[in-house]
């Protein structure tokens, strides 16, 4: 049964190239709207996923539909709704940036008068409009990134795949593309995204999936990720001269260990205001004077480490 | 956001897209090096280099002058096309739009029919200022170049199906199915001419039917009858485009 408030729902999907597993019967489902994050290391079954439900490679197993069509049986239905922005820029290097953006827009059946209005709005946005008749290849790879976001929009997609849009990009066309990203979301567009860059994630997305191994490690809100691995959550503290001693710390409540490396010393805990609390009990009883206290949850990347080194040690 | 096609299975909206990507391929690819050498510089001098020493007539050289053109020109496409978008990965951008399999096959076949069409006329034309001979019926010369076109740039498009790292590994294996078919076809010599066991093998080269139908066009008197030529040029039409559709669709399921 088809929940008609996802757009992208995945069931079972595997696919397996000469007997070697590259996604392992994941599942989850994408709402309409959402800014969804797929995070994952290098080889986990990221690409080979958006390929599967953007068309380009076809399951060994299990099911998915785009905007309520099976991207097998109904493939080109599904893939009428879609637009796909690849980490390289494949753009037809011998073709203007216009006529690469009306080639994409013709290939969708968009109309003549709304493709041209449509683009030319693109160009403006992404600006690129003073290099239309270039052709792309002149352009860098930061301006190509651009066009092709600006040919995956012009067919106006209800779904948007992008593919590490920002890896190795100039300052300026990254900022372009994030903002862009930030404003389709706001617009109501559903964007898959795929990226290493955990800030961007967390930044972007609403919520994140984090595949290792070709198979789902986690997926929820960033900050209930965040939350999930209590032990990893942590209070930072910084005394102005002496300290307290590992044997101190640890014989606080819920502490599971210490760090000492550097002057902001972490104290991980699974109640971090309590042991804040505590903290500071213990240094005024001693005399010892704080000079900033904080309690914090990890980074998303500490999350992504986490789940993908405990997936490890589970096969090990 | 807005999905501008309600029904893209409709027949319509898949003829839409093969001439969008015939017109993709004129575009980028009829003025490729590789199109213009293996598809006209190279049967050019092929023939030149056969002919050099040779007392052939020219109501032989011209039909099979036109055929050759026609063979090597429509069959060139296809090989260049698609290891070309593959390398680029511009390959797998179309493959994620909404266009069948079957319409970017028949888009990349029409590209070959209308590059081997439109380049046939050159000899035609050369033959009928420089030579004697004369269109005698147009009716099977204008079959035979527009359904051997068909017909050749199926095959090219065949062999362009198994992926290949460098483009020039599609060229070489079209070049080893072309060059053979060549000498067995009646193209330098009639085919009731030919040695036997040639004379043999010739009926199942699609070329053999398409240059008896042209130099049937030449006032030649054919080797097959009139009415098989086309209808065995069809029957090829028909495997080869069956067979292309089966082997893309075999690679490109495997993401190839």
């Amino acid at each position: 049964m088809v929940n008609e408030h996802n757009a992208i729902e995945v069931k079972g999907l595997s696919k397996t190239f000469n007997g070697t597993v590259a996604v392992n019967v994941i599942s989850f489902s994408v709402a309409k709207g959402e800014l969804f994050g797929f995070l994952g290391p290098n080889g986990a079954g990221k690409t080979t996923t958006v390929r599967m439900l953007t068309g380009v490679l076809k399951p060994s197993d299990g099911t998915a539909t785009i905007q309520g069509h099976d991207i097998c049986s109904e493939a080109l239905q599904s893939r009428a709704h879609i637009a796909v922005v690849p980490e390289e820029a494949n753009v037809y290097l011998d073709m203007s940036v216009w006529q690469n953006i009306m080639l994409m827009a013709d290939l969708y059946g968009v109309p003549r008068k709304q493709r041209t209005r449509k683009a030319a709005e693109l160009l403006d946005a992404l600006g690129l409009s003073d290099r239309r008749e270039y052709k792309a290849r002149t352009l860098s790879k930061g301006l190509r990134q651009r066009l092709m976001l600006c040919a995956a929009l012009v067919s106006e997609p209800e779904i948007l795949f992008l593919d590490e849009p920002t890896s190795g990009l100039d300052v300026q066309s990254r900022q372009i593309i994030l903002k862009i990203i930030r404003q389709l979301s706001d617009e109501g567009l559903t964007i898959f995204l795929t990226t290493h860059n955990m800030e961007e994630a967390e930044k972007l997305c609403s919520r994140v999936a984090i595949i290792n191994e070709g198979e789902i490690a986690a997926i929820d809100t960033p900050d209930r990720l965040r939350s999930a691995i209590q032990a990893r959550q942590y209070v930072e503290v910084v005394f102005s001269d002496n300290k307290l001693s590992t044997q101190e710390f640890e014989s606080l409540s819920g502490v599971s260990s210490v760090d000492l490396s550097s002057n902001a010393i972490r104290v991980y805990t699974e109640t971090p205001g309590k042991t804040a609390t505590e903290i500071a009990c213990l240094a005024k009883s001693k005399g010892i004077e704080i000079e900033q206290l904080c309690t914090r949850k990890p980074a998303l990347q500490e999350v992504f480490l986490y789940f993908t080194s405990q997936d490890k040690k589970e096969t090990e | 956001m807005t999905v501008y096609v309600e029904n893209t299975n409709s027949w319509r909206f898949q003829l839409h897209g093969a001439l969008v990507i015939l017109k993709k391929n004129i575009v980028l690819y009829y003025l490729k090096p590789p199109v213009l050498i293996f598809g006209v510089l190279f049967p050019v001098f092929f023939f030149l280099a056969f002919k050099m020493g040779r007392p052939i007539t020219p109501e032989n050289i011209v039909p099979g002058m036109v055929a050759m053109a026609v063979w090597f020109t429509a069959s060139a496409v296809g090989p260049l096309v698609t290891p070309w978008e593959r390398r680029a990965k511009t390959y797998e951008r179309l493959i994620a739009t909404p266009v069948s399999l079957q319409a970017m096959i028949a888009g990349d076949i029409l590209s070959g029919l209308l590059f081997g069409a439109c380049l046939s006329i050159i000899p035609v034309i050369l033959g009928l200022i420089l030579t004697d001979v004369a269109i005698t019926s147009f009716l099977p010369l204008i079959a035979g170049v527009i359904l051997g076109a068909v017909s050749f740039s199926s095959l090219g498009v065949l062999l362009a199906a198994p992926p290949a790292s460098s483009q020039s590994n599609i060229m070489l294996l079209s070049n080893l199915v072309r060059l053979p078919l060549l000498f067995v076809s009646g193209i330098f010599l009639p085919i009731s001419e030919m040695p036997i066991w040639a004379r043999w093998v010739s009926p199942f080269s699609p070329l053999s039917y398409a240059g008896d139908l042209i130099a049937i066009g030449f006032g030649r008197r054919g080797y097959f009858s009139l009415w098989l030529n086309p209808l065995m040029l069809i029957v090829f039409t028909a495997i080869l485009i069956w067979g292309s559709y089966k082997f893309h669709r075999r690679w490109r399921s495997k993401g190839l």
